[in-house]
């Protein structure tokens, strides 16, 4: 049979940024997938030789426009353990909020760009209707709706009060009950079930040894959650990770929905548990080794890689993020598949190429 | 270190003086193995890993289009073109040259082609420590 290059990409109504891909099709199969990428590579690691240590937390911040507060925490995280600081137990408790506020509005949006990738409208206005509450308690507690700017190096820049806690309690619960009404549609109607049922099965095997990680990982039943490593506050609270055995788009899905109801959780888990005291300490002088921070993030496990030298700019900043970790898992599950799946196989993995090209 | 069981998590590369560092990232249970070596910078070329891990050709096609590693036997081979950047290896020396803005062409000419020029020496230092983990 007669084979077609079709090319997907990097501009295409379901891909919120730019990948290409060149599906090598017969008939309405998928051959094989080319991935491209590197149309938005903006040399954020090389830019570590200019800015110095303590300002390249903002740089951190943005490589990513969702996950950006994990970005600069896990940053901060490595800066730390390498200049050997100890951050108050406050700050760790406010980073662990703030970035399971970051996962909560990370999933919203993955399961409305879902809902869109499937044609159903409705749903993907809703998920996003609800993502707003998220993204304002994150507004009301840092001033930011998407790049927070709170974490640094040594702890975080805001406290929360009282009151602030109080009002974040209160709109979880509401946010709590908006969530379990949008996931029942994606969990139990059947249109949805036929779209995603059975298609892109990643087997256990194959999911590990591909490297996967996060959400795409876990839903091919591997119970591998960087949050079981103990940073942050996690130390304290009660964290399990969330997985489905299926492998296959629709157990991807469930499981975003589920960790919905885990960060909530855990947010009332940090809030109930917070102790008093100062939220940073005073740093001095500049680091001198060398450490690779892990930390989940909505996507999966980021790595962070940071060298120094004792001078005041890093000698090398590198970071492997989740969607990088997961590209070839998705190239693997593109071959042999219908063309009509693709879209939702891209989504499925929650690629976000900003962060993979950094 | 696939037979044992553990999942590949990176590759990276750090420009040395005379050499480029390759730190290989593995991950068994949450704990982390490394795997460092040096190459020399001036012919840095290394075997590539993809025939064991699969997923290895991504990281490998990013060390050779930033470092100018060659990685020998890629399971998919980009030919230098997953990342399209104005300087050609950015991390390739230890004075990379940096991309000046284009002057705004002139009415009815043509955008002039970025021109490069060396930068400042960096003075990188060697290495002080010995590579700590995430655990």
């Amino acid at each position: 049979m007669a084979r077609t290059i079709i090319p997907f990409g990097p501009q295409h109504p379901v891909l919120p940024e730019p990948i290409h891909l060149d599906l090598v099709v017969e008939d309405e199969k998928v051959i094989e997938a080319r991935p491209s990428i590197g149309f938005i590579h903006r040399g954020l690691e090389k830019l570590v030789e200019k800015k110095d240590y303590v300002e390249f937390v903002y740089i951190a911040e943005r490589i990513c426009g969702i996950c950006s507060f994990i970005h600069g925490q896990t940053y901060c995280q490595a800066v730390e353990a390498i200049m050997n600081v100890t951050v108050p137990p406050r700050a760790l408790y406010l980073r662990t909020i703030w970035g399971e506020l970051s996962r909560l509005h990370s999933h919203l949006l993955w399961l409305g760009l879902m809902a869109d990738a499937m044609g159903f409208e409705s749903l993907f206005m809703h998920s996003w209707r609800v993502r707003e509450r998220v993204l304002n308690i994150i507004e009301a507690t840092t001033g930011g709706r998407v790049i927070f700017g709170s974490c640094k190096i040594g702890g975080v820049r805001r406290d929360i009060d009282a009151e602030g806690f109080k009002s974040m309690m209160a709109e979880l619960s509401q946010l709590e009950r908006d969530i379990s009404d949008i996931t029942k549609v994606f969990i139990q109607d059947n249109s949805v079930k036929a779209r995603l049922g059975g298609v892109g099965v990643l087997t256990r095997q194959d999911a590990y040894e591909l490297g996967c990680v996060g959400p795409t990982l876990r839903a091919s039943g591997v119970a591998q959650d960087m949050r079981q490593l103990g940073y942050a506050a996690f130390k304290d609270l009660k964290v399990e990770p969330i997985t489905r055995s299926e492998g296959d788009s629709y157990a991807r899905c469930s499981v975003r929905c589920a960790e919905l109801f885990q960060s909530i959780d855990l947010i009332r888990q940090a809030i109930s548990r917070i102790p008093a005291g100062e939220i940073a300490v005073k740093m001095t002088g500049n680091p001198n080794g060398e450490f690779i921070a892990r930390t989940e993030q909505p996507r999966g496990e980021v790595a962070y890689c940071v060298k120094a030298n004792g001078t005041k700019n890093l000698q090398r900043f590198r970071v492997r993020t989740p969607t990088f970790a997961n590209l070839p898992a998705l190239v693997k599950l593109l071959q042999g598949c219908e063309l009509a799946d693709v879209p939702v196989l891209v989504l499925t993995i929650d690629p976000c190429i900003s962060c993979t090209e950094r | 270190m696939r037979k044992e069981g553990y999942r590949l998590v990176q590759i990276g590369a750090t420009r040395l003086p005379e050499h480029v560092e390759l730190t290989y990232s593995f991950d068994r249970d949450l704990r982390l193995a490394n795997l460092r070596l040096q190459v020399p910078a001036a012919e840095a070329r290394v075997p590539s890993i993809s025939s064991i891990y699969w997923c290895a050709f991504l990281y490998e096609n990013e060390m050779h289009d930033l470092f100018n590693v060659q990685v020998e036997g890629m399971a998919v081979d980009f030919h230098g073109h997953l990342y399209e950047t104005a300087v050609k290896f950015p991390f390739g020396s230890t004075k990379a040259p940096v991309a000046k803005p284009a002057p705004p062409p002139a009415a009815g000419q043509p955008a002039a082609k970025t021109t490069v020029q060396p930068a400042a020496s960096s003075n990188p230092a060697q290495p002080t420590s010995t590579l700590d983990s995430g655990l």
